[in-house]
Parts: structure tokens; C-alpha cells; sequence
């Protein structure tokens, strides 16, 4: 709550800013702002989407589960971003017996949110 | 001994098959909770009636204070009111159980050789309701849950003793009751193993994941989540509804299965519910 009060206060002042240099409308703002898709951090954090914190911990992650590995050195451990994509798409190709969902596989993410967790976890 | 299983034998011996069964509950039972007493041997056995309580110790302490003023009370006073409330017929619920039916909720569930299925408390009380003319109760959650809790309570500290009597459909019932736990299931593909096995005691976001062993001990239970009690079907359903697997029916055959399955398990264990949990 308190971090998406501070994200539209920031939004605000912008629309403002566009508003006046532009002489627009705030709208315009507020729709860019709904169109906005979530970003790779934003896809490992939500219930619904990949949920990773629930059994990850990472750099910047709340009240993570310790199913999983802690996933961090991940450019070192995984030079080509292709191979660690393959794990979160169907990582029972990896391990048969793991508890990692296939987000790929079962479709419970998208290919484009896919490659934007891919990208996020490669940064850490 | 039948005669078949006498022939069966003479068979074997004279081809030389091996004479082990393909299912072998009894070190099924051995081996899982073998794995729960070296994964926890900190936990007593007779400990893991209590769940994630058996194992965490900052979370029993608020467990405990629960325990002062146990929250399913209402839910045993309740459910002894129903029991004992006469029929149209002038019967008692209590009427179709032996002994008045106190302390008999280890009886249940139990494969019955007659019917060739397992027979649940929960099916028990629906059936004794109809037999006298009177109206079924529904499941999950409310009289049946209160009705049970109250059975539950009179039926403290008697042991699991779960058995599967020498009948070909009683061991298929029990194995369909192993593989629906430990058979992927929903859109996540997790197994019930995955969570309450291999990972048992390990956090899933803030929760930590209870041990199976001990699983049916104490229900029906209160939950602080559902403000209200309810029973072990209803918990299966939410733990599979969590891995967006579609739920099946509270009663099902596969539940009952299920719930067979789990119970043999814990032999050995103490009954001790109605239980309280987050
Ligand atoms: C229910 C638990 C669970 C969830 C949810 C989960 N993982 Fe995993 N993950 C694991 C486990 C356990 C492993 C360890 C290896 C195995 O089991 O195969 C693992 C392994 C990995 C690995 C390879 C191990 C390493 O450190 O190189 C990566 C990468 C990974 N997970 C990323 C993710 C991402 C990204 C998400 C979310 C989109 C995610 N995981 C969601 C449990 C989970
Ligand atoms: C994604 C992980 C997950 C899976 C898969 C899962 N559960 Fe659960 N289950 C939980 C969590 C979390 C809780 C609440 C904390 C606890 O007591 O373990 C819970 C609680 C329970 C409880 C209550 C424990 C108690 O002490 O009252 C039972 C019984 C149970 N699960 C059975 C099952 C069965 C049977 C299956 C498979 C059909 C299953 N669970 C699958 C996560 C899971």
C-alpha cells in the first residue's frame, strides 16, 4: 500500500510535469499508467503469476519461502540466459522429481512473461 | 486361511514366484514414518498429532494460548446437543453406534468387506440419519463438523489403529489412496508429497508445511482462517484447489481413499481432535 501510494504520488507529480510542459490533459498519464504490463521483478512476486518468492529467496524478496535455492551469482552460474529460461519454462526436464511448477509448459506464465523473468533473475 | 490364498501359495511355490504382494502396506507405514522421525528426531513420535506445532516451536507457543480457550468448544457442545436430540422416530444418533456412540470415532474410517468400499464417521452419520427418516447434513462444514468434533472428543487418546482387512479391494483401495498421494496434480503439479513430505518443515512463503504423519488426528478442526470448524475432506479439497487442481467431491472415493491411505500412516499415533490451526 504504502509503496503504490508513493509509486502514484510519483506518477502524479509526472502528469503534472507532462501536463504543463505539453499542455495536455493528466489523463494521458494515467492511461499510459494502466497499459503498463508488469515487469520480471513484479511476475516472480505475484500469487497468481510466477510466485517464486514463495519458494526463493532474492535479492529484494519479502517474506520468501526456503523451498528453493536462493537464486543470486546467476550471470556467473548461467552464461547463456537460454539455459536458465529452460529451467523456469519445465524444470522437471531437469530434475523429474522436483516441486518447481513448469511455468512454460503448463502455460502458467506467458513466453513474454517468461523472458521477463529471465531477464530479472539473470541480473541478480 | 481362505482357499485361494492357500492355493494361491501352493501355486507359487511350485513356480517359484516370489511371494511378495505387490502392495506391502505394513512397510509402506514403516519406511514413511521412519523418514518423519530421522527428518525430525528432535519431535517424539506421539508429538506429531500436532502438526507444524510438533515442529515449531515460536508457532506452538501461540498455539498453546489458543489451547486455553480452545475456539471449537462451541462446535463440541453443539454437536453433542445434535447427537442426542431424539429423531422423529424417537431414536438418537447416538442410537446407531455402539455403546451410544461415545469414544467410536476410531472406528472410522474402515473398509467394509460387505459393501467393498471404504466407509467414512462422515458417511456413518449420513446413513444413520436417512435409515430413521431424517434429513442428511451437509458436508464440510457447520452440524456435520460439529457432530463430529463432538465424536472426536469422546474418542481422545484411543490410538490409530487403521487395518486392511485380507480382501483384494480393501489393498486396491488403500493403493489408490497412495497414488492420488503422490500423483502430481492441477496446473502448479504438485504432488501432496511435494509439500507435506519432501518439503515438510520447510517455509512456503510464511507457512511451514506440516509433516503427513499425524495428518488425520485431529479433525474436524478449528481453523483461524475459516473462522469456523471443518472437516479433513474440506482441507483435501483447499490443498488441491491450491495447485489449481480442480477439488473432487468431499465423500468421493477418492477422498475416502485417500483418507484411508493417510490414517494407516499414522498408526501408532493418538486420536486427539477436535484440533485448532491457523
Ligand atoms: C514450489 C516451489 C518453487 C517455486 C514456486 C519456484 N521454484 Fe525454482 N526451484 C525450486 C526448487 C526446489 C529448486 C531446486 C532444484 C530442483 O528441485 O529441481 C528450484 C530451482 C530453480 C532454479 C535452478 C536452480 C539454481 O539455483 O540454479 C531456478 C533458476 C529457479 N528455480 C527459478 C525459479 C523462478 C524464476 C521461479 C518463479 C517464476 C521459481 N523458481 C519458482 C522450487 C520452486
Ligand atoms: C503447495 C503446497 C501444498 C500441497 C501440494 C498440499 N498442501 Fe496440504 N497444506 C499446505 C499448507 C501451506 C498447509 C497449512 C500449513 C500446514 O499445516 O501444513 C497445509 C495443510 C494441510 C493439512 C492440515 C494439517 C493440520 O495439521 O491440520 C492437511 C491434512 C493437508 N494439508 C493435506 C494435504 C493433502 C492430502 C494434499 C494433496 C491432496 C495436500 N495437502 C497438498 C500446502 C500444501
Amino acid at each position: 500500500m504504502w509503496k503504490s501510494a508513493k509509486h502514484l504520488t510519483l506518477l502524479a507529480g509526472a502528469a503534472i510535469l507532462v501536463s504543463n510542459s505539453l499542455l495536455m490533459t493528466p489523463q494521458v498519464a494515467v492511461a499510459a499508467d494502466e497499459a503498463k504490463p508488469q515487469d520480471g521483478k513484479a511476475v516472480t512476486e505475484d500469487r497468481k503469476k510466477g510466485n517464486c518468492v514463495s519458494c526463493h529467496d532474492y535479492a529484494g524478496a519479502e517474506m520468501p519461502g526456503n523451498i528453493g535455492p536462493k537464486l543470486e551469482n546467476m550471470k556467473t552460474r548461467y552464461p547463456d540466459k537460454a539455459d536458465l529460461r529452460a529451467r523456469i519454462w519445465d524444470e522437471t526436464k531437469f530434475n523429474p522429481n522436483t516441486i518447481m511448477p513448469p511455468f512454460g509448459k503448463h502455460k502458467i506464465l506467458s513466453e513474454e512473461e517468461i523472458d521477463k523473468v529471465v531477464d530479472f533473475i539473470h541480473s541478480l | 486361511m481362505k482357499k485361494w490364498v492357500i492355493y494361491t501359495i501352493a501355486m507359487a511355490i511350485v513356480l517359484g514366484l516370489p511371494l511378495v504382494s505387490q502392495a506391502d502396506p505394513e512397510s509402506d507405514r514403516k519406511a514413511f514414518q521412519d523418514y518423519f522421525k530421522n527428518r525430525f528426531p528432535n519431535t517424539a513420535f506421539d508429538e506429531f498429532i500436532n502438526g507444524v506445532y510438533a515442529i515449531d516451536a515460536p508457532s506452538r507457543e501461540q498455539w498453546e494460548a489458543l489451547e486455553e480457550f480452545p475456539p471449537y468448544e462451541i462446535a463440541i457442545s453443539q454437536g453433542e446437543e445434535f447427537f442426542k436430540k431424539k429423531f422423529a422416530n424417537g431414536k438418537t444418533l447416538g442410537d446407531c453406534f455402539p455403546g451410544g456412540g461415545k469414544g467410536v470415532a476410531d472406528q472410522y474410517p474402515y473398509f467394509d468387506t460387505k459393501r467393498g468400499e471404504v466407509i467414512t464417521l462422515e458417511i456413518a452419520i449420513n446413513e444413520c440419519l436417512k435409515a430413521n427418516g431424517e434429513q442428511t447434513l451437509k458436508p464440510n462444514k457447520g452440524t456435520i463438523a460439529n457432530v463430529e468434533a463432538y465424536m472426536a472428543f469422546t474418542t481422545r487418546g484411543k490410538k490409530i489403529n487403521e487395518k486392511i482387512p485380507n480382501d483384494p479391494r480393501a489393498v486396491d483401495a488403500y493403493e489408490k489412496g497412495k497414488q492420488f498421494f503422490y500423483a502430481r496434480r492441477g496446473q502448479l503439479n504438485m504432488s501432496c508429497a511435494h509439500c507435506h513430505v519432501d518439503n515438510a518443515g520447510n517455509k512456503i512463503r510464511a507457512d511451514i508445511l506440516s509433516p503427513a504423519l499425524g495428518h488425520v488426528s485431529h479433525f474436524p478442526v478449528y481453523r483461524t482462517a475459516w473462522d469456523e470448524v471443518g472437516t479433513l475432506h474440506r482441507r483435501f479439497s483447499g490443498c488441491n484447489e491450491q495447485v489449481r487442481a480442480k477439488a473432487f467431491e468431499s465423500q468421493s472415493p477418492e477422498y475416502r481413499n485417500l483418507e484411508f491411505f493417510l490414517t494407516y500412516m499414522s498408526n501408532g499415533l493418538t486420536w486427539n481432535g477436535p484440533g485448532v490451526r491457523k
